[in-house]
């Protein structure tokens, strides 16, 4: 496996909360590296630190120790601004609870990280093209007649398409998904794999997290997270 | 851009927002009504009193005045800086109006109307005389009689509605004045029956100044006759003020250095005379100095006021915090999504500012709105309160006061309404600043939702 093959690689994460009086380690040592390309999918039981690694490896989140590196930066080394850039720019992410905002309509959902990423001027030069990708991305995801909408009016799995979607926005080269069908029936849930599915096999890189097997059993790899290391 | 988008739908679909654009319109428009109403007042009561005074005054603490003044009016009026000059004798009396078995006391103010109205606003107080200030003081029944100008307060009736019963010539009334004129040392000039000084004057006109205890208690007489009335007559004349009027291009402190040389000259050239010890007694002051005693206790009210008002800005902030802290609390998941889309920290505080500013800003035009198209209807507002509940907010027949003050002063607006965003943006301040502090994993977490 070459170098550029790889595009995201975490090694020796450390992480752990206080709960009260006690601390809980999260992750311990932990060692992974996703390709380019791949579908990864990281099972393991309710707490084993599952969202966690997920939040460390798009940025939200710092490990207490060890590194992670996407396209062979770490992370750990950029500044704040780079950061904020990667998640606009190198990531989407997609939640469980979708994480739509309320008040602005579907469209303005899915564009808003193009907008998010402009000055008043630069997204008026730029507005008419990322509406365009937005609608594109919209209408491959069969959302084309609910751009108006506003999220509390779709239902959950095309809430989550527009989640998707938004995570799409600026072509991002990882995909990282927080249990995506986890609060979806199971029909709705393959929907969204089958989205996961062509996307992947589009060349996304896609990482996701969920406790369910049969969910796992769609991605291209499955890593199984306990006692906060990868089980080999 | 997003920032801007966001803001709108905030202030446009969050109902609780509305309860902040509520309260600071709510402020605004206490804060433009009250600061208008007092501002107007204080502004009316100051040019009334520079009005009735002129730019600067020249007098004797002392009843009994001060000689040599003619030197000092020649040099005065030959100055670049002077534009008119007025001597005036004042003094008190006791008036016994005929037909009536009351007698009052009085102050009594002898001037030459002509000069007078040139120095001051005498001129415009009058009613019947205003086109012809020259005969102020000649009834028009009767030009013989020597004639005296009454504040309106001492001549007419008021209505409880502040309307004066306006007569439309003046009656034959006879005024007699006595006073007890005094020495160059301040005793009493007469003995026995000759104690007192006794003239009557006849009413020919009323001046009508707006102010309260000049109007309800002031007589004007002809200067020469109010001198030889006051015992200040006589070889040596003597005055109790000199009121000064300067160029329109003159600074009211410059005209006063100006009035002070001249009288530090005219007072080391009588240095030698024999009453030159009454010169000590006189001053030159601005109007403002001249009648501080009544404007410094309208300025403190004002000033009171203001800071009464400043505590309602501090309740603004309180309620745009709490609304801002609610609204913040609420919209968690929101900025823990625009954190995993790249949003920094400070784009979030730059978010919630430019919410707060419009808050603000909108807040302040409802308020100024509804300020100002109050501030229009107040005068009928409370005469239909006078009307229909007998509510006034200033009883008319006991204030000098005709309509409430309803101009609005752009400068105070405008200071208002900066207020009224600076007080929504330091409410926000505290909640923006957390919000931006926010881990976007805890706020995307399940259990926070």
């Amino acid at each position: 496996m070459s170098n550029n093959d790889v595009i995201l690689k975490a090694e020796r994460l450390d992480k752990s909360y206080r709960m009260g009086a006690t601390r809980v380690d999260v992750l311990r040592g932990l060692d992974l590296t996703v390709k380019r390309g791949e579908f990864v999918a990281i099972i393991g039981a309710s707490g084993s630190g599952k969202s966690t690694l997920l939040h460390i490896l798009g940025a939200l989140d710092k490990p207490d120790k060890g590194a992670v590196s996407f396209e062979g930066r770490i992370l750990g080394r950029q500044s704040g601004r780079e950061l904020n850039r990667f998640r606009n720019k190198m990531v989407g992410f997609v939640f469980q609870f979708y994480h739509l905002l309320d008040e602005l309509s579907v469209l303005e959902n899915v564009f808003l990280p193009a907008m998010a990423s402009k000055s008043v001027l630069g997204w008026l030069g730029c507005r008419r093209r990322a509406k365009r990708r937005a609608m594109e991305l919209l209408v491959q995801l069969g959302l084309g007649e609910r751009v108006k909408h506003k999220p509390y009016q779709l239902s959950g799995g095309e809430r989550q398409r527009v989640a998707i979607a938004r995570a799409l926005m600026n072509e991002p080269k990882l995909l990282l998904a927080d249990e995506p069908t986890g609060n979806l029936d199971s029909a709705t849930g393959n929907g969204i794999l089958d989205v996961f599915d062509k996307l992947n096999k589009a060349g996304q890189t896609i990482v996701m997290v969920t406790h369910d097997d049969r969910i796992a059993q769609r991605a291209g790899r499955i890593i199984t997270l306990a006692d906060g290391k990868i089980r080999s | 851009m997003y920032k801007l988008v966001l803001a709108t739908r905030y202030l446009l679909k969050r109902r609780i927002t509305y309860f902040a654009v509520l309260a600071v319109a709510l402020c605004v428009f206490i804060v433009v009504v009250v600061m208008t109403v007092m501002a107007g007042l204080v502004g009316d009561f100051k040019q009334k009193n520079h009005d009735f005074t002129g730019d600067c005054v020249v007098a004797s603490e002392s009843l009994v005045g001060f000689p040599y003044y003619e030197d000092y009016v020649k040099k005065l009026e030959a100055s670049k800086v002077v534009e008119a000059v007025s001597e005036v004798i004042r003094s008190y009396g006791l008036l016994s109006p005929q037909g009536k078995d009351v007698t009052r006391g009085v102050e009594i103010m002898g001037l030459d109307p002509a000069r007078h109205s040139r120095a001051t606003g005498f001129g415009n107080t009058l009613h019947h005389r205003r086109n012809d200030i020259l005969k102020a003081f000649v009834p028009s029944y009767d030009p013989n009689l020597p004639g005296c100008v009454l504040g309106i307060d001492l001549a007419l009736e008021r209505d409880s509605n502040g309307r004066y019963a306006y007569d439309s010539s003046p009656s034959r009334i006879g005024f007699p004045i006595s006073c007890f004129p005094l020495t160059a040392r301040g005793a009493l000039a007469g003995a026995g029956t000759a104690l007192a000084n006794t003239k009557t004057f006849y009413y020919s006109d009323h001046s009508h100044s707006g102010l309260a205890r000049v109007d309800d208690s002031i007589i004007y007489l002809p200067f020469a006759e109010a001198q030889a009335l006051c015992g200040m007559g006589g070889e040596t004349k003597r005055i109790n003020a000199i009121h000064i009027k300067f160029k329109p291009d003159v600074k009211l402190t410059t005209g006063c250095e100006e009035a002070r040389r001249l009288w530090s000259i005219c007072k080391s050239e009588k240095a030698n005379e024999s009453q030159a010890y009454l010169l000590d007694t006189v001053t030159v002051q601005d109007w403002k100095l001249y009648r501080r005693e009544l404007i410094a206790a309208m300025e403190k009210e004002q000033m009171i006021m203001g800071v009464m008002f400043g505590f309602v800005g501090i309740v603004t902030v309180f309620i745009v915090l709490v609304v801002f802290y609610m609204l913040i609390s609420h919209k968690s998941k929101d900025i823990g999504v625009l954190r995993s889309i790249g949003v920094s920290g400070f784009d979030i505080i730059e978010l919630f500012a430019g919410f707060a500013l419009m808050v603000g800003l909108a807040g302040s035009c409802l308020g100024v709105l509804g300020g100002w198209q109050f501030l229009l209807r107040i005068n009928s507002i409370e005469r239909w309160l006078f009307q229909h509940f007998g509510f006034q907010v200033w009883d008319r027949t006991m204030f000098a006061i005709g309509d409430i003050p309803s101009e609005i002063s752009p400068r105070v607006l405008t200071v208002i309404v900066l207020l009224a965003i600076a007080a929504c943006l330091i409410g926000a301040l505290v909640p923006s600043w957390q919000a931006a502090r926010l881990k976007p994993v805890e706020t995307l977490q399940v259990n926070q939702l």
